[in-house]
């Protein structure tokens, strides 16, 4: 599991630009399913024949990152941001451009009170020394994801891009170790999650599943002094009973639970405040279809040291493996 | 002329019936169909003379304006906005009611009579009112009733060399656009559609999309400027005077990379200016069109514009020109090689 992680979360994937890691996805599940194709957003959308329910299993491919919007006479090149970045966890960062480019994030030293600091008030240094240096590495428009390679310690991963590379893991485990079933399986890895679910819109779209479930990271309540949520990491796949986009299906939930109690693997409930996930946009699509989610805990979303334990993902990969056979 | 006319209609979100009406008649003549949806998109097909594929053009008619809320027993109007609008910029404003354009003012409490509080801080929305002239709250409810949409009152005006201020500018330069692009002859299919509801939520534009079903969309637009005294070079949105401004990202949708690049070479090589939009920024309605049935590949072409949603926006006529020169360029390249767009469709490369 840590090498796939560690591959899936080193590739470059940032919101619109997935085709990296899509790519990698596909070298990994091709020759394990039936059919497998890129659509007009660029979802990768990969099945599994079958005659009974269709099931729509999906992970975000993309990842949070920045986009290069300006470059100044010296170099510097100032940037936006794509999806949530944070200004404090993006300052002192490196970022790293799709051609390798690496660029140190810092920000108007003039600055008088950090409570004050604005991405718009940061830059990226990728030490050139003139407009003309920088842009033959970086154009306008040209977007970069944090450093922050994968390693483990004990039994917590660490690594940028853990949302949601840990769901894509999830579901490239469950194609590679895929159980005997008549139901027609849609596994779909979808773009620009982090702008506003749209992957999953149109993906669902063309699918018309009956069930719908997705795989992505959520927020914990298991660090010092943090925000009350029932949530931990290493106490099993969270079943998502609400967050803001979606409130879950309750057939969608029993299924889970019921199969988590079956396989006997810990499981929790999530429910979370802020953000949402692919469900939110899959279950009003195509004239509805029942949706839920399987959450991954995660520390530290959107940083570039994302923490989620390894016995979470292996569990998510037994969950589902039951719930697909069903 | 194309542009003062239009920008002297009166289409607040909702109520684009004027617009609808004026382009409707001119387009008649090109088309070979025209529908109006169930929320007002005004779609004027043309077809193709060997159509393999469907383009959908989009610009929408509404604009921002406001809405009666109420009436004082003085005979004042109360009001809220229709879309995005800075209060800061209304106090003194001349603004016209409902269809029969009964003229009025937004004012406020005189200075002199303001508390030290409210003279530091920024005149709210909700202490404004538009005077109407009237005298009591039985004469304004008849003059300004319930639900009536107000507008800005704004003359088209030129100015300098190359400018033009007007009202409503966004997005009546891309229905211009539009109108122009009609007067072609194409081997696609070409949907024009004039959508209503962008500025309270880019409304018309999802259902267009879903009822027209296009293999590719481009989106055209006013979009900001601002290239004023007080902002950072690197905080520009865009440049007047520096040509057609193609949207890589912005808070809706993010342009399809591939159509980007290709209308961006295209421009180069038929030396129209042409810039990116730096800022992401706003949205437009390329954020539905994108995310409509399957997903459908998009672009936006936008001309930018100052002091957008005001009544005294600002364009160049050369901006104007270039958005104009480059959408027909990328029709013409379509219209001579429809395999185009079957390969930004399926994701294939596309040279110039």
């Amino acid at each position: 599991m840590f090498d796939l992680v560690k591959k899936l979360t080193g590739a470059f994937g940032v919101s619109g630009n997935e085709e990296e890691i899509r790519d990698v996805i596909a070298a990994e599940i091709r020759p394990k399913v039936d059919e497998i194709k890129v659509d007009a957003l660029g979802n990768l959308i990969a099945v599994k024949k079958g005659t009974g329910k269709k099931i729509m299993l999906a992970a975000h491919m993309d990842e949070i990152g920045i986009m290069a919007t300006y470059i100044d006479d010296k170099g510097f090149i100032r940037f936006s941001n794509i999806g949530g970045i944070s200004q404090y966890y993006a300052l002192g960062q490196r970022v790293r451009f799709k051609n390798g480019t690496i660029g140190s994030v810092f920000y108007e030293e003039k600055l008088d009170d950090m409570k004050n600091l604005k991405l718009s008030k940061m830059y990226l240094d990728i030490g050139a020394k003139s407009k003309d240096e920088a842009e033959k590495k970086v154009k306008i428009g040209d977007t970069a994801c944090f450093v922050g390679e994968a390693l483990m310690q004990g039994d917590m991963l660490v690594s940028k891009a853990l949302d949601d590379r840990s769901g894509c893991a999830v579901l490239v485990k469950v194609i590679q170790n895929m159980p005997l079933t008549e139901n027609e399986v849609y596994f779909v890895f979808t773009v620009q999650e982090e702008l506003g679910l749209r992957g999953a819109k149109t993906a669902a779209y063309q699918i018309k599943p009956d069930i719908a479930i997705a795989v992505d990271v959520t927020l914990t309540g298991d660090t010092p002094e943090s925000n009350v949520m029932e949530v931990k990491c290493g106490f099993g796949p969270a079943i998502k009973i609400k967050d803001n986009s979606v409130i879950s299906h309750p057939e969608v939930k029993r299924l889970l639970e019921n199969s988590a109690k079956e396989l006997n693997i810990p499981y929790q409930f999530e429910i979370l405040e802020k953000g949402g996930t692919d469900a939110g946009a899959i279950h009003i699509t195509a004239g509805g279809v029942p949706s839920g989610a399987i959450s991954i805990p995660c520390r530290y979303v959107h940083s570039p040291v994302e923490m989620v334990n390894i016995n979470d993902l292996e569990n998510s990969v037994n969950l589902l493996m039951k719930v697909i056979v069903k | 002329m194309l542009l003062k006319e239009l920008t002297e209609l009166n289409g607040v979100s909702g109520n684009e019936d004027e617009v609808r009406a004026y382009i409707k008649t001119r387009a008649l003549e090109y088309a070979d169909e025209i529908k109006v949806d169930p929320l007002g998109n005004l779609i004027v097909f043309k077809k193709g003379s060997s159509p393999e594929y469907k383009v959908m053009l989009s610009a929408h008619m509404d604009e921002v304006g406001f809405i009666v809320t109420g009436h004082g027993e003085d005979g004042t109007v109360k009001f809220k906005p229709v879309g995005g609008i800075d209060e800061r910029i209304l106090l003194g404003k001349k603004v016209v009611v409902g269809q029969k354009r009964i003229p009025g003012v937004i004012g406020c409490k005189p200075v002199h009579l303001q508390t030290n509080e409210e003279k530091s801080n920024n005149v709210k929305l909700k202490s404004m009112y538009i005077d109407v002239g009237a005298e009591s709250k039985k004469d304004v409810e008849k003059l300004a009733p319930l639900g009536e949409v107000i507008a800005f009152q704004s003359k088209y005006t030129e100015m300098g060399e190359e400018c033009i201020k007007a009202k409503a500018l966004d997005d009546r330069v891309g229905c211009a656009v539009l109108m122009e692009m009609l007067k072609g002859t194409y081997s696609f299919d070409l949907y024009a559609c004039f959508t209503v509801q962008e500025e309270v939520g880019l409304r018309g534009a999802e259902v267009a999309a879903y009822g027209v079903n296009a293999d590719i969309a481009i989106v055209v637009e006013g979009t900001t400027c601002s290239d004023v005294p007080g902002v950072e070079k690197y905080e520009y949105s865009t440049e007047l005077g520096g040509g057609a401004a193609l949207t890589i990202m912005d808070r809706t949708s993010y342009a399809d990379k591939k159509l980007v690049d290709y209308i961006y070479n295209l421009a180069k090589q038929h030396n129209i200016a042409i810039q990116f939009k730096q800022t992401t920024t706003g949205g437009n309605d390329a954020g539905k069109i994108q995310l409509s049935r399957s997903g459908i590949k998009v672009a936006s072409i936008s001309v930018p514009c100052r002091y957008i949603h005001s009544p005294v926006s600002v364009m160049s006529k050369n901006d104007f020109g270039s958005v104009r020169d480059i959408v027909q360029c990328v029709l013409n390249e379509f219209s001579k090689d429809q395999k185009i767009i079957h390969n930004i469709k399926f994701g294939g490369d596309v040279n110039v």
